[in-house]
């Protein structure tokens, strides 16, 4: 025992390290579930507010829906929005205090049902915010309904037989939509499922927050993601699943970077 | 210094208060009829002056989010609207109350329900006064009935809302936003800087500082105990907000043996009743509730050892009566006259009625 | 003066609402309490429009009344609907232009002013309700033309100024061209 211990402390040295948690990430246990995309975000965006050195100049915006406790796990100041509304209170505290760094963080339920006109309007205007989209289609908070982004076929406990467009219409890709906007400097498509992709998001994350800082229009980062309870799979065929059947849909890279 | 003598509307002096007394930012949606509040900030261009930020937003939805996103952040914030929008706001408003956040929000009330009419009307007492958002919460409701007071009533709603962190609202009608009179405009004050900001409103979120925790702005509580513990919280201000904040105003009524409770412009049209009677040797005098929440509960309580028969006026069909008859408490008789869907009632009709009433 | 309660009504864009403006303008000038309620909505676009101009040395309590000491009536519709309003002993001042059922009351003094006509004749039509604000101020001098000047400066934007001259000599016209019907 004590040989391993030695051996442990042996190790456990400054000039040995090659990983943290960042630290504005705090040690809140996350009530995400194991396997979801929501704590691999989370982390980088910490990883980058930490890296950037803003933490005395970000403020963050929680939806409704399962990132809604948000702000107990990133260390740094929060407001939690009414379904939908986050880019509306984004655009007051950007426009009073235009120094700060202000981001959304909404799934796609919030962004692109409820929220899809503060969404749009924000966009149109140019805010100088972030807006980070979490796009899993399907409501995981409450237990797995249909979201505006659940794709043709896609079982939820509202299309229990699989979305169907006569019924239900077609997938809202609103990311493409924003596109369009003349409001809107930076979208892009990425997901967190590989060390690759991961790396790819952290990038483009925080080339939007640099964006925010320079007076010309929206940047939006979506992330497709996967709700492997919602979606009732294990992490792993969730991952797989996402690739087979949500990127044809939603396709990864950037949409506009000007 | 003498004082500045403006004729405007009441609309218009709201906008003007507004920017007098150091308002952060506007957020609104146009409606009739409370459009000129949006149109006088937007001709002023407060932004080149005092800095405050005035939009014209999507819907009255976004725009009564962007009050809770600015007030969250400790700025001076307010909305304006009239009935229908303000229904869409009521969500907003909720969360606000919930959040412990300070706003003014304007209701310039028009006939309902629905689209209605665009005429004045006041029924939307009870939305305000009731709670017109979910939850367990109350908000200070001030009626002003006159363009001076629509000044007045800006600077003072948001002296309340900071003061107790809460909403307040302003609930005028078309008569009162429309109508032009004499008004002498509060001085200037300057916005507050981001470090008096900080100082007074540490609960703000404006970025965390290294010394302290972050800041969060939330109305959720998961946890049933840590609700109920908020919820009492929020009962023991509003109890404080009744203690401290009631406002009225009385008009003949020291010898009157009978008395019209009536708020805002309908307040206006009684105190000529009441000249009108007085001429035909009928005592009577009128009560106005200034502030509608919390009511004047106990001074018509008061009132009731000498007079026995109060006369509600209102532009709707009730609802204020309700609350004096609470008052009264059975101690006086109590009856409502009120015109509908954007009738005014004339100050001979309400006479007409109290004599019908006392024959 | 104790009080003067006054209606004017009439097509919108005859200047009906700015010509109330500038009575409480002018009552303002003169340290008066002051009320001006419009009508509002719809109206203001081509319907009927109508304004109640209160002027009083004391407070004035209700903005809005159901009866007046003048009324001002420029279209036959507002005539039909509103002579009946004017107070028993009161005023009655109408254009002529357009009316085909003349006021018939005869407890209340009515005038008569051609503004409309006049105003085509001399060129100025939008001094037409400036016509009439002279032949209102001829019967009831509540303020003083000096008033009246100084309430123009202070409701019109500096660079409409310049029309103030114009707008004092339509105010004569309309003192010369009233008279008792």
């Amino acid at each position: 025992m004590s040989q391993t211990n030695s051996s442990i402390n042996e190790i456990i040295k400054p000039e040995n390290l090659v990983y943290k948690k960042p630290s504005v990430l705090n040690d809140n246990p996350m009530h995400y579930c194991p396997g979801c995309s929501h704590g691999v975000v989370h982390k980088l965006l910490a990883e980058i507010i930490g890296e950037m050195d803003i933490q005395e100049d970000v403020i963050g915006i929680a939806p409704v829906g399962c990132a809604v406790f948000a702000y107990k796990y990133l260390d740094i100041d929060f407001q939690q929005a009414a379904h939908g509304r986050a880019p509306a209170l984004a655009t007051a505290i950007k426009r009073l205090m235009p120094e700060k760094y202000v981001f959304t963080y909404q799934g796609d339920g919030d962004l692109a049902a409820i929220g899809t006109s503060e969404t749009i309007h924000a966009c149109n205007r140019g805010e100088n915010i972030v807006i980070i989209y979490i796009n899993n289609g399907i409501y995981g908070m409450t237990g797995g309904q249909m979201a505006p982004t659940t794709i043709e076929g896609m079982k939820s406990s509202t299309c229990p037989f699989g979305r169907d467009i006569s019924l239900n219409g077609y997938p809202l890709n609103i990311t493409d939509l924003l596109v369009r906007l003349e409001g809107t400097r930076y979208v892009t498509r990425q997901s967190v499922h590989t060390s690759a992709a991961v790396r790819k998001t952290k990038k483009a994350i925080q080339k939007a927050f640099v964006y925010s800082m320079e007076g010309k229009g929206t940047s939006i980062v979506e992330i497709v993601s996967t709700c492997n309870s919602g979606w009732k799979m294990t992490p792993e065929g969730a991952n797989d699943w996402m690739v087979e059947n949500m990127f044809p849909v939603y396709s990864i890279g950037d949409l506009k970077d000007i | 210094m003498s004082e500045e003598i403006e004729l405007m509307k009441g609309n218009e002096a709201i906008a003007q208060a507004a920017i007098r007394c150091g308002c952060d930012g506007y957020f609104g949606y146009p409606i009739t009829p409370q459009s000129e509040i949006l149109e006088t900030l937007m001709a002023e261009q407060p932004w080149k002056t005092t800095g405050m930020v005035v939009m014209q937003v999507e819907s009255e939805i976004a725009a009564i989010n962007m009050v809770y996103g600015g007030a969250g952040c400790g700025k001076k914030v307010m909305t304006s609207s009239s009935s229908p929008g303000i229904s869409l706001k009521q969500e907003g408003i909720s969360y606000i109350a919930g959040a412990e956040l300070p706003c003014l929000v304007v209701n310039v009330m028009r006939g309902g329900p629905g689209l209605g009419t665009i005429q004045p009307s006041q029924s939307d007492y009870f939305q305000a006064v009731k709670g017109g958002g979910h939850g367990d919460y109350n908000m200070i409701v001030l009626a002003p009935a006159s363009v001076q007071e629509m000044a007045d009533f800006t600077v003072l709603g948001f002296d309340l809302a900071f003061n107790y962190l809460n909403p307040v609202m302003i609930l005028a009608d078309g008569v009162i936003g429309q109508m032009m009179e004499k008004i002498v405009l509060p001085p200037f004050s300057p916005r507050k800087t981001a470090e008096e900001i900080k100082k007074l409103y540490p609960w703000a979120t404006y970025g965390k500082s290294k010394d302290r925790k972050p800041n969060v702005i939330s109305s959720l509580e998961i946890d049933s105990v840590e609700m109920e513990q908020r919820n009492l919280k929020f009962q023991r201000k509003f109890q404080l907000m009744e203690e401290n904040e009631i406002r009225y105003e009385e008009f003949e009524t020291t010898d009157a043996e009978y008395i019209l409770v009536a708020f805002g412009s309908t307040a206006r049209i009684c105190q000529k009743s009441v000249e009108i009677a007085r001429e035909q040797g009928i005592k009577l005098g009128l009560i106005r509730p200034i502030t509608l929440w919390p009511f004047p509960t106990p001074i018509l309580y008061q009132y009731t050892s000498k007079v026995k028969h109060f006369f509600s006026i209102e532009m709707n069909a009730g609802q204020m009566v309700e609350d004096i008859r609470l008052a009264v408490n059975g101690k006086a008789k109590v009856d409502f006259y009120g015109r509908l869907g954007g009738i005014v009632p004339s100050p001979i009709e309400v006479v007409e009625f109290v004599k019908s009433k006392i024959a | 003066m104790k009080t003067e309660e006054i209606f004017i009504a009439g097509f919108g864009g005859q200047g009906v609402l700015s010509m109330g403006k500038i009575l409480a303008y002018s009552g303002l000038m003169e340290g008066k309490d002051v009320s001006w309620m419009p009508s509002y909505g719809p109206e203001q676009r081509g319907g009927t429009a109508n304004v109640t101009v209160i002027l009083s040395d004391n407070r004035i309590s209700s903005p809005i009344l159901n009866s007046y000491d003048t009324a001002i009536i420029l279209n036959q519709q507002s005539l039909t609907k509103f002579e009946k309003s004017v107070n028993p002993g009161g005023i009655l001042i109408y254009d002529s232009y357009g009316i085909t059922t003349p006021p018939t009351r005869k407890d209340i003094l009515v005038y008569r002013i051609d503004a409309m006509d006049k105003s085509i004749e001399i060129n100025a039509t939008k001094a037409f309700n400036m016509i009439i604000l002279g032949g209102y101020l001829k019967i009831r001098p509540i303020v003083s033309l000096e008033s009246v000047l100084l309430g123009l400066k202070k409701s019109l934007p500096e660079r409409h100024h310049h029309l103030i001259p114009m707008n004092e000599a339509a105010i004569k016209v309309g003192m010369d061209i009233i008279y008792q019907v």
